[in-house]
């Protein structure tokens, strides 16, 4: 009797389970499903306003003849203008956080701040801009007020992705090297550096391809929607193509949303290079150590 | 003789080639960690500028409208002078409940499908699409909300608005998967095998093994990642300011068109705002309320894995 009851619940305990595998799995699967789906969806509006033209020809006011010429090329030099700033700034503090600060509150202030600057949405930063770039030091609506902006926002991702590429570079080669004779300075520009160039690389690519999607901020910075020449100076209004999807988007009529579709194709494909890039880096230079 | 001299003057030479060598060296050795040091600030007054900004125009704004007026009046009306912020956070915890009653049980089934029940083939499969889906633009987020989700759900609820906080809330909670999923994954790969090993052998089922021991042990990690998602999803603009509609309604209707707090600011700043007027000044009052918020969150979730941490 006792064994009966016991085999039954055994099969209870082992349905159980694998009723949840099955249940878990699911729930797994819907961000799948989910994606495919917004891919279907995209493509099915899109595809058919995807042409050479689109990609030629500026704003319009008719479905026709709106094209995202502006908006690729906005973003580009957005993110020739945004690259080396925040690049510059986030891997030197990580050396900075890494190899010469000492342990101490100021140091450790910096470390959290950083950390909590990751967790700051993205608008405030919109706001950041507007105030200081934009108004404070009268840049206007320009290219490199949401540069700027921009670059702040990576910041913090950066600085993250290059302390772990830095910690990550063994301790035996720095001794070696400070053991032949090489100062502090030379051993990071040419051993520790040269090390980390992949994972620096990698976290800097998959930061610059958020900023690329990235709407709020430059909405508030002023990025333009209808612009009908491409940036000259750093000091040009300017639009990216998040923008012009956004105002797409937001128009009424129906055949905008697929010219919309077509826009996001555009951008989901560079995204999809730009992250291809970053994976290949980070295969190919994995483990050399 | 000739030869010695010469010899001497080379010396010379290169002694003093040298010592500037090395002073240039040691000046580059003084002035590098200088540099290193004077960007590791920037991200410092990065903060202290946002803190700075919030502050000073917000209290600008509060010395047109009193605080009551803003934290307690329930019509939020800027353009007819209205600024009770009440339904712009209604609007905001809205979409933020819904986002999480969609995330949290999603995100977390997935991360236990990751972590105690996929085989190495199928997670290495699995966690690539996480990430894309965690890297897709939110104005492409916002765009399906609108064009696909609002319409399919209106075939279901025919009251449903064409801008509705259910749709918006919806993708939201979806955006926001991945990142529940993999901090609550790193928190269950963090439970020593051994626990597991130990439970299995003792005839636990994999899922008594979950949900007895693995979230038990894993507990802080996950609430931290539902909290940081909390953040997140109160942090969210395009999404919202696309699907969810630019009308502040005191509601909980999901089924209504609202307003987010995020949303305002778009509309405030991208419209024929002029500089100095009260509503330029309104956007920050509604920012430093966002910044509260999500900063109590982010601080909540550190701390959270950081105080509850079972350490093995």
């Amino acid at each position: 009797m006792q064994i009966h009851i016991s085999k039954s619940r055994m099969k209870r305990r082992i349905a159980l389970n694998s009723i949840f595998r099955i249940l878990f799995f699911l729930a797994t699967t819907i961000g799948l499903v989910f994606l495919s789906l917004l891919l279907i969806r995209i493509l099915n509006q899109g595809l058919g306003y995807l042409t050479i033209d689109f990609l030629r020809n500026f704003p319009a006011p008719y479905v026709e003849e709106a094209g995202m010429f502006a908006g690729i090329i906005g973003s580009l030099f957005l993110m020739l203008l945004t690259a080396p700033i925040a690049i510059i700034l986030g891997v030197s503090t990580a050396l900075y956080l890494e190899e010469y600060a000492p342990k101490n509150r100021f140091t450790n202030f910096i470390q959290v701040n950083v950390q909590n600057l990751a967790g700051v949405p993205s608008i405030v930063f919109g706001l950041l801009g507007l105030t200081f770039f934009v108004y404070l030091f009268q840049m206007g609506y320009t290219l490199i007020a949401g540069a700027l902006t921009m670059s702040l926002l990576i910041l913090p991702v950066i600085v993250v992705a290059a302390q772990e590429a830095i910690r990550s570079v063994p301790k035996e080669i720095k001794e070696a090297s400070i053991g032949m004779g090489a100062t502090k300075w030379q051993t990071i520009w040419r051993i520790v550096l040269p090390a980390a160039v992949p994972g620096i690389l990698t976290g800097s690519i998959l930061a610059l391809s958020r900023a690329i999607g990235e709407t709020a901020p430059l909405l508030i910075v002023g990025a333009a929607t209808a612009i009908y020449t491409i940036p000259d100076s750093m000091l040009s209004k300017y639009t990216v193509m998040p923008i012009q999807i956004y105002s797409w988007t937001s128009r009424p009529q129906e055949e905008w949303q697929f010219v919309a579709g077509a826009g996001i194709i555009v951008l989901l494909v560079i995204l999809l290079c730009m992250n291809a890039i970053a994976v290949w880096i980070r295969n190919k230079f994995q483990n050399r150590y | 003789m000739v030869n010695n001299n010469e010899q001497a003057h080379s010396v010379q030479e290169m002694i003093k080639t040298n010592k500037r060598k090395n002073n240039l060296l040691k000046t580059s050795e003084k002035s590098v960690p200088i540099f290193l040091l004077f960007c590791a600030t920037i991200s410092v007054l990065t903060t202290i500028g946002i803190v700075f900004t919030l502050l000073r125009e917000s209290i600008t704004f509060f010395s047109d409208v009193s605080l009551a007026d803003f934290y307690l009046g329930v019509n939020w009306s800027p353009w007819s002078g209205k600024f009770g912020v009440a339904p712009l956070i209604t609007g905001t915890l809205l979409i933020t409940f819904i986002a999480i009653c969609v995330a949290l049980p999603l995100g977390v089934a997935s991360a236990i499908f990751l972590s105690e029940y996929a085989t190495n083939k199928t997670r290495k499969i699995i966690k690539p699409i996480l990430e894309v889906l965690a890297g897709v633009p939110t104005v492409v987020y916002g765009y399906f909300a609108l064009t696909f989700i609002t319409p399919l759900l209106q075939g279901l609820i025919p009251d449903l608005k064409i801008f509705n906080a259910l749709s918006a809330g919806i993708v939201v909670g979806i955006m926001i998967i991945p990142m529940i999923a993999s901090l609550s994954e790193d928190a269950m790969n963090a439970v020593p095998n051994h626990l597991r090993a130990g439970a299995l052998a003792l005839g636990a089922t994999r899922l008594e093994v979950t949900f007895k021991v693995i979230i038990p042990a894993a507990l802080s990690g996950i609430i931290a990642s539902v909290v940081l998602a909390l953040s997140r999803a109160i942090g969210e603009t395009m999404i919202v300011t696309i699907a969810a509609g630019a009308s502040p309604n005191l509601t909980f209707d999901p089924t209504q068109s609202i307003q987010t707090l995020t949303a305002f600011i778009v509309q405030g700043a991208k419209g024929d705002t002029t500089y100095g007027s009260t509503i330029y000044y309104s956007i920050y009052a509604v920012g430093i309320t966002l910044f509260v918020f999500t900063f109590i969150m982010n601080m909540l979730s550190q701390y959270i894995s950081r105080k509850f941490r079972e350490d093995y």
